[in-house]
């Protein structure tokens, strides 16, 4: 930290021109993901039925859609910021490379088709 | 970077003795791993399901309902409490409290027994309603 300029010692983001965002974002994730798991726990296990048209009326309302979404898209970035670090700890050179390519297309993929999901049946309604 | 291997290693984590805070500490990555590849899979198939129609969600059922979705969804279940609860004791121990030893004992085998106990309890819950 001794050297360089004085507005980069003050940034203390160093040569890596990064600094706590990774770390930051995974625990504003988490608070997130404290309260929208437990939302998503309560309300299935209130369910009267797990069955598909009680699922399906429960998701079809934006009180449950919403959430939903917001749960989806909260636990998905909060996984795809951890299991980032697990593949830097254990995975090296190119296999890091190619391991990095492949939870991207795991996070984007499984997310899109989740996503998408919950907005077919909001949108559908209860028929 | 090549080794001089005449030269001794640093001693790496063998040296410590085995407690809660390292078993909590390892359980929680584990668990995260799991929630992030079998609990994203297992959510995104319920979804996906759901959304294709009556078929495809009585297909998603019967597989969540046999011997093998039920170790599953415990598993899971387990996962997730777990990471919950290592990820609370994580907030305290990222301000800084919580690292004298007692603490870091206590509330370790609260991180662990707090999981075990609120999984049984969602699974006797599933259970009784007969979900």
């Amino acid at each position: 930290m001794g050297s360089g300029t004085g507005l980069g010692r003050v940034r203390g983001l160093g040569s890596s021109h990064s600094g706590s965002h990774h770390w930051w974002l995974q625990r504003v994730t988490a608070m997130g993901n404290v309260v929208l798991t437990v939302w998503l726990a309560v309300s299935l296990l209130r369910l009267p039925s797990l069955d598909h048209a009680s699922v399906i009326s429960w998701l079809a309302s934006p009180w449950a859609a919403v959430p939903m979404v917001l749960f989806v898209l909260n636990a998905f970035w909060h996984f795809r910021l951890g299991l980032q670090v697990v593949l830097e700890d254990y995975v090296q050179g190119g296999m890091r490379i190619v391991a990095m390519g492949l939870l991207h297309a795991w996070t984007f993929g499984a997310g899109a088709v989740a996503l998408f999901s919950i907005l077919k049946i909001a949108f559908a309604g209860t028929n | 970077m090549a080794r001089n291997t005449a030269r001794p290693l640093s001693p790496h984590l063998q040296i410590y003795k085995w407690g809660p805070h390292m078993a909590v500490s390892i359980l929680n990555r584990v668990m995260g791993v799991g929630l992030a590849t079998v609990g994203v899979a297992a959510i995104t198939w319920w979804l996906v399901s759901a959304a294709s129609g009556e078929a495809a969600y009585d297909a998603f059922l019967k597989c969540a309902h046999s011997w093998m979705g039920i170790v599953v969804g415990v598993g899971l279940t387990f996962a997730w409490l777990l990471h919950f609860f290592a990820g609370i004791r994580h907030v305290f121990l990222d301000a800084g409290a919580g690292f004298e030893l007692n603490a870091n004992r206590t509330w370790s085998w609260a991180t662990l027994f707090g999981a075990v106990i609120v999984t049984g309890a969602i699974w006797l819950f599933i259970a009784g309603k007969g979900l």
